[in-house]
Formats: structure tokens, C-alpha cells, sequence
């Protein structure tokens, strides 16, 4: 029996022939990522060497990333301190994959990652983040762990105790009609398979459809595979992945491609078929909930926003502008617009995106978290409705148990801005 | 004998159990103060501290899921909670694991707030139904964390063994 993608990953990262579902593994790590997080993970860390005698140094500062972005700049004194104590231990392990505040390479770690070619094909790939499966569109095995087991991973150079996670392989063909994203692909996947669908287990993505889809709407599909529960989402890696890397982010030399066996054993196979898609909406409070459009169409809204690890790239800020280009945002309803890291600040500056959304009405953010886990800006009043195209829709999620969340694509949020109500961009936009 | 002090539904995600809006405190002491902040009377009794240890949360279908905020962990840990789930969202289970909260997968398990649980290593009791519940028990490699008393200790007896 042959293997899966990740069970092919996980049998080179052991050194083992081959490895198959339920097997425990102790695989090497290619990439361990935090954010501000790493404050706690320094704690853990430190704990670790606590009457060892062995000095607290991690194995490989080469393959770890630090990245500010969920309060940034800072929301108070308690998070500039942690950031502080992140910044120090840096510097003083020599951590160089360290992303601070800053205007030319700053931005939201699912974004940073790829965009600076940390991530390649094949590779293990953890992070302190539940998004981490975002980096299964490079065709890497990666998937959020917590802080202890960072820590863990900062001394040993590898997670223990993995259990190798069985396979669903979902099948995509058909062309998507217009207006219709890679986004409402996964929400229309995971209304389907349910929140908890795929827990536990990994989403290997194929089919025509997703050899079509560029490496940003990838990262929007495997970052939401774990809206269905799943360990990671992952798309193996072919001329696209390669393209990305060479041209946009700056990996040289020959960049090696895993495929999964053809007679690789799959827990399930789910087919979609993208022609019959509409653009979907996930509906308060669980990211589940999800309708086809034209069941939530004129649903009111207070305030719409574009941006996170999800929809905060260039070809999500540029069908916002091209639907907003010389129209108003309604009055009754404020919109955010926060791209996902700096370097796409500023190629959307230089498009003349952000004059076209900031001329419609819209508040363009700095890159970083900002309003998708509203702690820091963009928090709902008790009653408000936010329509965005973040990944969750949880009670309290942006800042206010009292308000509403509704999930979509950038296309549906630009058109819903117009009307200040669920709009669809087939209609009208 | 164990006291079920709160009863949940299915999907309680991280977001409920440690808002978002606390993630700036980390420090296992401090965490506790926020456990379930949005459900405001139950969070009042433990910041009152109101719950003996080994007081249980019984939660329905993949309680934990959502964010990999270890906070949602060490906040249920300090006043030595039970959780007892029908199922768990992995990263939540690893990090209880992991830190040594104690969780308990029990597919079955009808219970109300206020009943009385025996728990043993195989089945949960329900002292007033007189029911009982079988227990998923946990993968051999998770039960080896758990056996070192959480994974930072099991982590420092692997480095002494890789450096000696
Ligand atoms: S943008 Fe939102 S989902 Fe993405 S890493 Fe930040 S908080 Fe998490």
C-alpha cells in the first residue's frame, strides 16, 4: 500500500521506510514558528533547563521563526513587554527568521512565512497558531501545536509523540463562475464536512480545479482546513508552488516536489464540483453555518473587513478595489481594510488599490491581526453585525460576545460594503 | 466523588473558554481569573474560588476547538478541573495532556450540573441516573507525557538522555 503525502513527509522526517496512519512518530522539524505567543513559550522553555545544568540554548536558531502581528504595535504596556522579552531572546539566541514591527518586512506570520520562502515542499513545519496549516499550499506537513510543546520543540529539535494522522482527499474540478473564490470553496467544504469533520485527520487537496488555484487562494484553503477539525490542510506541491517560490519569494536553486503514492490509502474521498458553486457566507456562531448567499442576501451589516492570514493578500485587496472603484461605502457601515503583511501594503499602494478603497470610504489598517481577533482595533458595539473575510465566527471572536460574525469571500465583503447590507457581487457589484 | 459544575454544549471553542481579548496574561497563575470571562457567573465562583478541585465541566462534541491559545488550558488547570468531553479538538487535548489537565473522552456521557460523578479509570458514573460511561482511554504516547507529570519534565528527562 502506498502513501499519503504526509505519511510520505512524516517517513522522511523520521528517517523511517515508510510510516502509515496511527503510527507514533517522533519527526525532525524544517520550521518552528511563534508570534507574540513566544513570550509564554520562552517561559516553558527556560523551565525545561531548570536544574539540568545544561545551558538553555534552542537546537537550531536557523529553523525558528519569530513574528509580531496579533497586537501590533502594541496595545499596552503588557504586550510591549512581552514583545520586548520576544525581541531579547532573539537576539540572544540568534534567531534571524525574526520579524519585528516595521514597515518593509513586517506582517501576519501565515503571510510572512511563505512570502520569504521559510517554507518549502515535503518539509515539518509547526506553529504556536491554529492556522498553521495555512503552509500545507507549499505542500509542507504543518500544523499548530501550543506553547509546552514549542518549548519542547526548541530543546529537541523534533515533536514527540506524533501520531501519524489518517487522510481525507477531496477532489475539486470545474471552473469557478465569476465572482466565486477559492474561499467559498473551503467555507462550502466545511459546511459540508462539519466543524469537527475532519479532526484529527489531514485534507490532501486535488483535481483540476486546484491546479488552477494560485498559491494566495491555496494559503486561503489549507488556513481554514482547520475550521473542519483538521491537523492540516495540504495542496502538493507542482509548477505553481515552484513558480511562487522562484519569482515572488525568493528561493534559489532546484526546489524538489513530494507526490502521494497513486494507490495511497485515504479515509475518504469527498468531490466537489466548483461550477455549481455561489459565493457561500458562514453564518454566527460557528464557521459551520454556512449558506449559499442568496439565503442571507439583505441581511444587515455595520461593518465589513478585508484582510488576516486569510484574505489580506494582493488579489484580495485588488478584486475589493476593482468592485469599489469610484462608489461610496454606505454610510451605515464602517470598513477595514488590513493587508497581511507590508510587503503587500505596499504593493497595493503602488497598484492604487488603497486609493481606491480608501476614496471609497474604507480604513486601511497596518498589516498585522488588528480586527480578526479583536483585541486591539476594530472591536464590534453590543448588536453589531460584521461581515469579513477572516476565518471564525465564534462568540466574542471580535472582541464582543454581544455581536454577530458572518464569514465570506473578499468579493462578497467589497459588494456588501456598497449596499451596507449581505449583497451578492454577481448582482449589481 | 467528583461535582458537575458546568454543563456544556457541543463546539465550545477557545474563544469561550479564554477570550482573545486575555491572551496578553500567559502566566499559569494568572490565567484562572479569565476561565469562561463571557459566562459571567460561573467565572465569578472561581475567581471567588468557590469550586473544590476536582470539580468537573462536562462538554459535548469537540470542546477546545479553534485557537492553539495554551491559556484555554493552564485557565481550566489551576483550580484542578475535570473535563470530561464526548470528544476533544486535538489541540486543546494535547495541550491539557501536555500541562496535566485532566481530560477525559467519554463518548456517552449524559450529566447535568449538580450531579455527583464516580470516576474510575474505565467508566464515569453518574451517581443520580446511577448510569455509567464508558472512557476512550488515551493513545499509549500521550499516557507516557502524562506519566512524566506533562511535557516539560518528560522533555528534560529526553535532553539529559540526548546529552549525556
Ligand atoms: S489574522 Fe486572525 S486568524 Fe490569522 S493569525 Fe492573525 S489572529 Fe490568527
Amino acid at each position: 500500500m502506498g502513501m499519503t503525502l504526509v505519511e510520505k513527509i512524516l517517513s522522511r522526517a523520521t528517517g523511517q521506510a515508510a510510516v502509515k496512519a496511527g503510527d507514533v512518530v517522533e519527526p525532525r522539524v524544517d520550521l518552528a514558528m511563534s508570534h507574540e505567543n513566544a513570550a509564554l513559550v520562552i517561559n516553558q522553555f527556560q523551565e525545561i533547563y531548570q536544574g539540568t545544568g545544561l545551558d538553555a540554548r534552542v537546537w537550531n536558531p536557523d529553523k525558528i521563526a519569530l513574528i509580531f502581528d496579533h497586537r501590533v504595535p502594541a496595545e499596552g504596556a503588557k504586550t510591549a513587554t512581552n514583545q520586548k522579552k520576544v525581541r531579547e531572546f532573539a537576539t540572544m539566541q540568534g534567531i534571524n527568521k525574526f520579524h519585528d514591527i516595521r514597515g518593509d518586512e513586517g506582517g501576519i506570520c501565515h503571510q510572512i512565512l511563505p512570502e520569504n520562502g521559510y517554507v518549502l515542499p515535503g518539509q515539518v513545519v509547526v506553529g504556536t497558531d491554529s492556522h498553521t496549516t495555512s503552509h500545507g499550499a507549499l505542500g509542507a506537513f504543518a500544523f499548530g501545536i501550543g506553547a509546552t510543546e514549542m518549548a519542547s520543540v526548541w530543546a529537541l529539535g523534533r515533536v514527540l509523540n506524533v501520531e501519524v494522522p489518517g487522510t481525507i482527499k477531496v477532489e475539486v474540478h470545474g471552473d469557478f463562475q465569476p465572482y466565486v473564490l477559492p474561499k467559498d470553496l473551503i467555507l462550502y467544504l466545511i459546511g459540508q464536512i462539519s466543524a469537527q469533520g475532519a479532526n484529527f485527520k489531514v485534507i490532501e487537496f486535488h483535481g483540476p480545479t486546484i491546479r488552477r488555484i494560485s498559491t494566495s487562494g491555496r494559503l486561503t484553503i489549507c488556513n481554514m482546513a482547520v475550521e473542519a477539525g483538521a491537523t492540516a490542510g495540504i495542496v502538493p506541491a507542482d509548477t505553481e508552488s515552484i513558480r511562487y517560490l522562484h519569482e515572488e519569494a525568493g528561493v534559489k536553486g532546484a526546489i524538489e516536489a513530494l507526490h502521494p503514492d497513486v494507490d495511497a490509502n485515504y479515509d475518504r474521498v469527498i468531490e466537489v464540483d466548483a461550477s455549481v458553486l455561489a459565493p457561500q457566507v458562514a453564518c454566527p456562531h460557528t464557521v459551520d453555518n454556512v449558506k449559499p448567499i442568496q439565503e442571507v442576501v439583505g441581511k444587515d451589516i455595520n461593518q465589513i473587513v478585508i484582510g488576516s492570514c486569510t484574505n489580506g493578500r494582493l488579489d484580495d485587496i485588488q478584486i475589493a478595489a476593482q468592485i469599489l472603484e469610484g462608489k461610496k461605502v454606505a454610510r451605515n457601515v464602517r470598513m477595514l481594510v488590513f493587508p497581511a503583511s507590508a510587503r503587500i501594503y505596499r504593493q497595493a499602494l503602488k497598484e492604487g488599490y488603497l486609493m481606491t478603497l480608501m476614496e471609497a470610504g474604507a480604513v486601511v489598517m497596518n498589516s498585522g491581526c488588528g480586527p480578526c481577533l479583536g483585541v486591539h482595533q476594530g472591536a464590534l458595539a453590543d448588536g453589531d453585525v460584521a461581515l469579513a473575510t477572516t476565518n471564525r465566527n465564534f462568540k466574542g471572536r471580535m472582541g464582543n460576545p454581544s455581536a454577530e460574525v458572518y464569514l465570506c469571500s473578499p468579493a462578497v465583503a467589497a459588494a456588501s460594503a456598497l449596499t451596507g447590507k449581505i449583497t451578492d457581487p454577481r448582482k449589481g457589484a | 466523588m467528583s461535582k458537575v459544575v458546568l454543563k456544556l454544549a457541543d463546539d465550545v471553542s477557545t474563544d469561550i473558554i479564554y477570550p482573545g481579548r486575555f491572551m496578553a496574561t500567559v502566566l499559569p497563575t494568572e490565567t484562572p481569573q479569565y476561565a469562561f470571562a463571557d459566562l459571567v457567573d460561573f467565572n465569578t465562583r472561581v475567581k471567588k474560588k468557590e469550586f473544590q478541585p476536582q470539580s468537573v465541566i462536562v462538554a459535548g462534541r469537540n470542546f477546545g476547538c479553534g485557537s492553539s491559545r495554551e491559556q484555554a488550558a493552564s485557565c481550566l488547570k489551576g483550580p484542578e478541573f475535570i473535563v470530561i468531553a464526548r470528544d476533544f479538538a486535538r489541540i486543546f487535548l494535547q495541550n491539557s495532556i501536555n500541562l496535566g489537565l485532566n481530560t477525559i473522552i467519554c463518548p456517552d456521557i449524559e450529566a447535568s450540573e449538580g450531579d455527583e460523578l464516580k470516576i474510575t479509570a474505565t467508566q464515569v458514573v453518574n451517581l443520580r441516573t446511577e448510569n455509567s460511561f464508558k472512557i476512550v482511554p488515551l493513545p499509549q504516547a500521550r499516557q507516557a507525557i502524562i506519566d512524566a507529570g506533562g511535557l516539560i519534565p518528560y522533555t528534560r528527562q529526553r535532553l539529559m538522555q540526548t546529552k549525556r
